[in-house]
């Protein structure tokens, strides 16, 4: 099978959490849409492995995951912090970035 | 032990003196800050007494040694060492340094038994002996500045040592000033000499200017450039014109401070600066001739002034002034021993006189002005005595310490003839003044009729004034530490005192005998391996000048206490008859009186232009040119620029999102195209 078939896939899926990040407001589904970003890029980095038929791919996809678990728990930590503070979860809410 | 060795001993005992009493003084008891200072400077004089006996063993073709402990920059070419030199000149001065110091931080156990900051008192004392030592010790100009520069230090700290005195802190700062001013003179003084002998060496920079580093001949210009920076560094060190104000105000500090700082050691720094850089002085006689003429006009105008100040350490600050124009005077003309020579006697009746004075202001209770003093020969007959020594010896009476070492200076400057006869004149007309303003002092505090606060002495009791009150202006103080403390000190009631001044009685009595022409010549021998190379050094006396001199001196002295006696003690009121009957009278008491008008003169010409100039370029360049226009436009460039793209600062996450990948999908579009 042909490498672009997983390509697309991955592009597919890596699209589909781009467009949520931008679109959604709820940080909770936010957060859910980056980790299909990671996973579209991850899914890329497999093919790749296999194409060239070493490990390097997959040792990268390996340290992307554990990348992903880092970000959930502080995502998540934030979002429980947020909630607890009883501040809207809502991240056009939260802009005290703005200048 | 080697000379050197001793040599770092002199200087190790009071830099521990200083540090132990520094970070020791919550765990010092008592008055034992003192005697630990005192013992450390006395340890330090005897080790300069165990150098003396090292270097007289020499012979006296090897009596300059150096000794180094390291390297302190050894880049491109400078040899600077943390390196002494143990030669006779600087065996002498360690020796009266230590000895003197020895023995006024004695009298200071008792002056400053009842101040709060006995202890500090007492490291700032030992750590100004250190520096003076290290400065009289080194053997490389870096050295030197370094000492050079610690004596100021300590100068300023003692000066304001009483630091809530408004008084005190003002003089302070104009010493300090004052003397960076010669501090810079000393360091562009010795860029020139590197720049020509390329070494910071005494001797290595000596050898090399006779070699001729300077050029041939005498007098190139770079040479006296370099002599003249020095005597700047030297004159505002050793309070000459027109680097003299700040002396007469450093009388603020306690008085073993005038004693030690201002009178016996630091302000003969310069003198000892001139002896030292002889070989260079000797090649450039138009820098000696400047020192020579400022030394003179020194003497003659601190003399005049000394006529009509009341307060009786600043009559004694400008004397010191006026002697110290002897001296500058005379090693600038050749007369390096009889300079050193009146250095030394200088130290002891000078030391002797403040310290007279510290014990009758005791007994005024803290008051310095002649006008409130008077009678006090019966009630303090101890400083009575000690005043009439050092009084004596000051004026140059024979066979005081005095009369042999200031005719001595005159006699080589009189034997150098040409111009200068002139300042031999000066300098025996200085000498007739200095008779009438020290027999003024004295006839005026101890003679007349007993003041209250000496009658009281004599019944017995030490008078305390109600509300202590800074002498100079009257305001009211406590006893707090940063002022004076409550107890006053007098020679008759306090052992160290007594004991102190009785040992520099005895060196301003018989200090003398070390030199009486054509019978002994201790300093001139002992100086001689120092100044071997010298052409000026102890030239031959003539009878007939030798024996006018002598004689001269001694009617000069005489008539001036005569005259003093008959102004201020046969005649009373013939001092104001003489200021206000006649317009000469009246001018010459107001220019006395006013100092010449040298604090007002130095304001005029500096001060004053240059806080113009200070506040014309902050009102123009500093306030339109740096604030408005550069710092003014870079600060609005940069607000202007970030107003622009604050826009893009919404604060929404997904906006932010958005941009990131378009950013990213943009950069990869480029790339595919350009593939």
């Amino acid at each position: 099978m042909s490498i672009a078939w997983y390509l697309a896939v991955s592009a597919i899926v890596f699209s589909l959490g781009a467009v949520g990040v931008i679109t959604r407001r709820n940080p909770l589904v936010v957060l859910l849409c980056l980790e299909l970003m990671l996973n579209g890029g991850n899914l890329a980095l497999i093919a790749f492995s296999r194409m060239w038929g070493n490990g390097d791919g997959q040792i990268l996809a390996l340290v992307v995951m554990t990348v992903a678990a880092c970000e959930v728990c502080i995502g998540l930590g934030m979002i429980v912090a947020i909630y607890r503070r009883e501040l809207p979860i809502d991240v056009d809410e939260l802009r005290e970035l703005q200048g | 032990m080697a000379a050197t060795t001793w040599g770092w001993l002199v200087l190790a005992f009071p830099l521990a003196g200083t540090l132990l009493s520094a970070f020791g003084y919550r765990r010092l008891p008592g008055r034992s800050a003192g005697w630990l200072g005192t013992g450390a400077i006395f340890l330090s004089f005897l080790a300069a007494l165990g150098a003396l006996i090292a270097l007289q063993k020499n012979v006296p073709e090897h009596r300059e040694l150096v000794s180094s402990l390291w390297n302190y920059a050894s880049t491109v070419g400078i040899d600077a060492r943390m390196s002494i030199l143990v030669d006779p000149l600087s065996v002498f001065m360690i020796l009266i340094v230590s000895g003197v110091s020895t023995l006024i931080h004695l009298y200071s156990i008792s002056y400053m038994e009842g101040d709060r900051g006995f202890v500090r008192f007492f490291s700032y004392l030992n750590f100004f002996v250190f520096s003076m030592l290290l400065l009289v010790l080194a053997s490389n100009f870096l050295l030197l500045i370094v000492g050079w520069a610690f004596v100021g230090a300590a100068s300023y700290l003692l000066i304001s040592f009483w630091y809530r005195r408004t008084t005190a802190t003002s003089a302070g700062i104009k010493a300090f000033v004052i003397n960076v001013v010669g501090d810079v003179g000393l360091v562009l003084g010795t860029y020139f000499i590197f720049k020509h002998t390329g070494s910071l060496e005494f001797l290595k920079v000596f050898h090399a200017t006779e070699a001729g580093a300077f050029g041939p001949g005498s007098n190139s210009g770079d040479l006296v450039a370099a002599c003249v920076l020095l005597l700047v560094g030297a004159f505002a060190k050793s309070a000459q014109i027109p680097l003299h104000t700040w002396l007469p105000d450093a009388m603020e500090g306690p008085t073993p401070v005038s004693a030690l700082i201002h009178a016996a050691t630091m302000v003969t720094a310069g003198v000892y600066l001139i002896a030292r850089m002889h070989p260079l002085f000797e090649l450039a006689p138009a820098a000696q001739d400047v020192g020579a003429c400022v030394g003179a006009l020194t003497l003659l105008i601190a003399g005049t002034i000394g006529l009509a100040q009341t307060d009786i350490k600043r009559v004694i600050a400008y004397s010191t002034m006026s002697q110290i124009g002897y001296m500058i005077m005379g090693v600038s003309v050749g007369a390096y021993a009889a300079g050193l020579f009146h250095l030394m006697t200088h130290a002891f009746f000078k030391a002797l006189l403040f310290m007279g004075a510290g014990s009758i202001i005791g007994a005024m209770g803290g008051e310095q002005s002649l006008n409130k003093m008077g009678g006090f020969r019966k009630a303090l007959p101890f400083t009575y005595a000690c005043f009439i020594i050092g009084g004596l010896s000051l004026s140059g009476m024979p066979p005081f310490a005095g009369f042999f070492s200031k005719d001595e200076v005159l006699l080589v400057t009189g034997e150098r003839g040409g111009w200068h006869w002139a300042l031999y004149v000066i300098g025996y007309l200085g000498a007739f003044l200095t008779a009438i303003y020290t027999f003024r002092m004295i006839f005026r505090a101890f003679h007349g009729e007993p003041v209250s606060e000496a009658r009281e002495l004599e019944a017995g009791h030490l008078h305390h004034a109600d509300v202590p009150r800074n002498p100079a202006n009257g305001e009211e103080e406590d006893l707090d530490v940063g002022f004076p403390g409550p107890t006053h000190a007098i020679a008759e009631r306090a052992l160290p005192m007594k004991a102190a001044m009785s040992v520099l009685a005895i060196g301003a009595v018989g200090a003398g005998l070390l030199q009486i022409p054509k019978v002994d010549f201790v300093i001139d021998d002992f100086l001689r391996p120092t100044f071997a190379t010298s052409k000026l050094y102890e030239p031959h006396a003539r009878n007939g000048l030798l024996v006018f001199g002598l004689g001269l001196g001694t009617v000069l002295a005489l008539l001036g206490i005569a005259l003093a006696h008959r102004i201020w003690v046969a005649r009373p009121g013939t001092a104001t008859a003489i200021r206000t009957r006649t317009a000469l009278g009246r001018g010459l008491y107001t220019l006395f009186v006013n100092k010449w008008y040298f604090d007002e003169l130095i304001d005029a010409l500096i001060v004053k232009p240059v806080a113009a100039m200070g506040r014309f370029a902050r009102d123009t360049f500093e306030r339109l040119f740096v604030e408005d226009t550069l710092i003014g436009g870079t600060t609005g460039l940069v607000r202007a620029g970030s107003a622009a793209v604050r826009a893009a600062q919404s604060g929404f996450v997904r906006y932010y999102a958005a941009l990131l990948i378009l950013g990213v999908t943009g950069v990869g579009f480029y790339f595919l195209l350009q593939s």
